[in-house]
């Protein structure tokens, strides 16, 4: 095993990226996320890649849709307002099929609102955020090595499907140090004859997401579409820290699961049979896994660091009948385990009533 | 089991989040499960600085600290913000240079109050070290880390441009951890 190695959240994250071969980082500077900034500013050249600082989150998502129209892996980072601004160039590398690995670190919001760590970014990360028929590929780490080893399967994963990734992290992650092991994975990256290479010896090739020739858009979505199914097929990405018998499910993402580990792990300590099932895609939602487990349990209690927005996916998801309920610290409020264990000790008490929804 | 969680507190500057640091260095070399989480926000220098530190010998749920083993404390302020969450028989370190002892107010606790300042810069020459003398007497009274991976640690952090330090940072831990009240 290779040596560990002590490290913030943001820096195991920026490596992993150059260890996956990503070479081309564009970005503009804002809070909570300038450490992987600063860190790629010195790194990338080292590797030979290209440090770029735009002269705006516009900017820097269209210059990675050039990268990656060039075949390049690239990346960008940014937080909330920033990801806003960049939601045109997604909807536009989702149409024209590019890959790219887009980083969030979460700030408060809406608006500029503030740095602290929160949830609330979930439905602009998984419902595509910008216009038109289409998805990200999201991961929620939950812990720095996973801050390193999403950002490889990130970037894997967008080539595979060309399709832009998303990281969506938030200040806990980004600042806090873990011992990290960055025994580097075997990376490879997949051909891609598609790509604008300057067309001397072959037939010129266009990409473009603009369809305007009668029944072509919707072909294309549907292609796009089965892409889609396809992910959530193969790629679903969850832990489940289940038991035999259960009296109540958890289900939680990104650092608000570190509060439930414990939770769940004082929850046991006191005789309550609970299980966890952490999501670690976002997009796609371990639906089939939620599904399963809620039909052995019949309740489900969501933990979020927003006001219900994975709420929404669970609740699609759990089996017809299940008593729902929601804990929820939106604006910068961390839960704390012991409020976690509480909320717990109420929903396996209590009887139906108790639930605010019975899918 | 073990699970030891610490709060590092004081003024920006002091060397708090470094303190914090080496001793969850030293807890990875032991093998151990550990997290740093520095407090974040709108800080500067001459504001409040602190950090949370968990180790343990199993996987680490929150790095967060509601009722720390210990808190380290080198202001008057993060003394009053932490002292009541400490758990009970907790252990509490606090800077006298800084801050009176008087303003312990809990009796159910270890608290040991140590000159770090004077020390450091009676031993040292550089007031500055208090941090490491007061890691020191921590890693002494709480056993949680050997003070041989403390100072391994010490060599990993400070290599380099930083090497320059190192003889006087040791120095200071090894004061600390051998000071008797």
């Amino acid at each position: 095993m290779a040596k560990r190695r002590m490290m913030r959240g943001s820096i195991a994250l920026a490596e992993g990226a150059i260890t996956a071969g990503c070479r081309y980082y564009f970005g503009y500077p804002i809070t909570p996320q300038n450490e992987i900034s600063e860190h790629l500013s010195s790194r990338l050249p080292e590797v030979g890649g290209v440090f770029l600082q735009a002269e705006s989150e516009i900017a820097s998502i269209n210059m990675m849709l050039g990268a990656a129209a060039a075949g390049a892996r690239a990346m960008t980072s940014s937080s909330g307002p920033g990801i806003s601004l960049m939601q045109e160039g997604l909807s536009y590398m989702a149409g024209s099929e590019l890959p790219g690995l887009v980083v969030n670190i979460t700030r408060l919001g809406p608006g500029l609102g503030g740095i602290a760590a929160c949830q609330g970014d979930y439905w602009q990360a998984t419902r595509g955020g910008g216009h038109g028929d289409y998805r990200l590929i999201v991961l929620a780490p939950n812990s720095v090595q996973e801050m390193h080893d999403l950002a490889i399967r990130a970037l894997h994963l967008a080539d595979q499907y060309r399709n832009p990734a998303m990281i969506l992290a938030d200040a806990i992650l980004g600042q806090m140090m873990e011992p990290v092991n960055l025994e580097p994975p075997l990376v490879e990256i997949p051909p891609k004859p598609w790509a604008l290479t300057g067309a001397r010896g072959r037939k010129a090739q266009l990409i473009k997401s603009l369809y305007l020739a009668d029944g072509e858009m919707e072909k294309h979505n549907w292609k796009m579409y089965a892409k889609y199914q396809r992910l959530q097929e193969a790629e679903v990405m969850v832990e489940e820290d289940l038991e035999e018998q259960m009296d109540l499910l958890l289900v939680s993402f990104g650092s608000c699961s570190r509060m439930v580990n414990s939770a769940v792990a004082l929850a046991r300590s006191r005789g309550y049979r609970v299980g966890h099932i952490r999501p670690i895609t976002l997009f796609p939602f371990p639906s089939r896994e939620i599904r399963e487990a809620s039909r052995r349990v019949g309740k489900v209690l969501t933990v979020e660091m927003n006001t219900g927005q994975m709420w929404e996916d669970v609740r699609l998801a759990v089996h017809p009948g299940t008593l729902c309920r929601l804990l929820a610290r939106p604006g910068g409020a961390i839960p704390a385990p012991k409020e976690i264990f509480e909320e717990i000790e109420k929903f396996v008490r209590a009887g139906d009533h108790f639930a605010e929804n019975i899918c | 089991m073990q699970y030891y969680d610490l709060i590092f507190s004081g003024f920006g500057g002091q060397g708090i989040l470094l303190a914090g640091e080496v001793l969850a260095h030293a807890a990875m070399l032991e093998a151990k499960q550990v997290t740093w989480m520095p407090a974040y926000g709108v800080e500067m220098r001459g504001g409040a600085a602190n950090c949370t530190v968990v180790i343990s010998s199993e996987r680490i749920g929150s790095p967060f600290a509601e009722e720390p083993c210990c808190v380290f404390s080198m202001s008057k302020p993060s003394l009053f913000k932490y002292q009541g969450r400490i758990k009970k028989g907790g252990l509490l370190l606090i800077n006298t240079s800084f801050v009176d002892p008087a303003l312990i107010t809990r009796d159910d606790l270890e608290s040991i109050c140590i000159p770090a300042s004077e020390i450091a810069y009676q031993e040292v020459g550089e007031h500055k070290m208090a941090n490491m003398v007061m890691l020191g007497t921590l890693v002494r009274a709480s056993a949680v880390v050997s003070l041989g991976k403390v100072e391994e640690a010490m060599e990993e952090i400070f290599s380099g441009s930083k090497q320059k330090a190192l003889p006087q940072m040791l120095r200071a831990l090894r004061c600390g951890y051998a000071w008797q009240g």
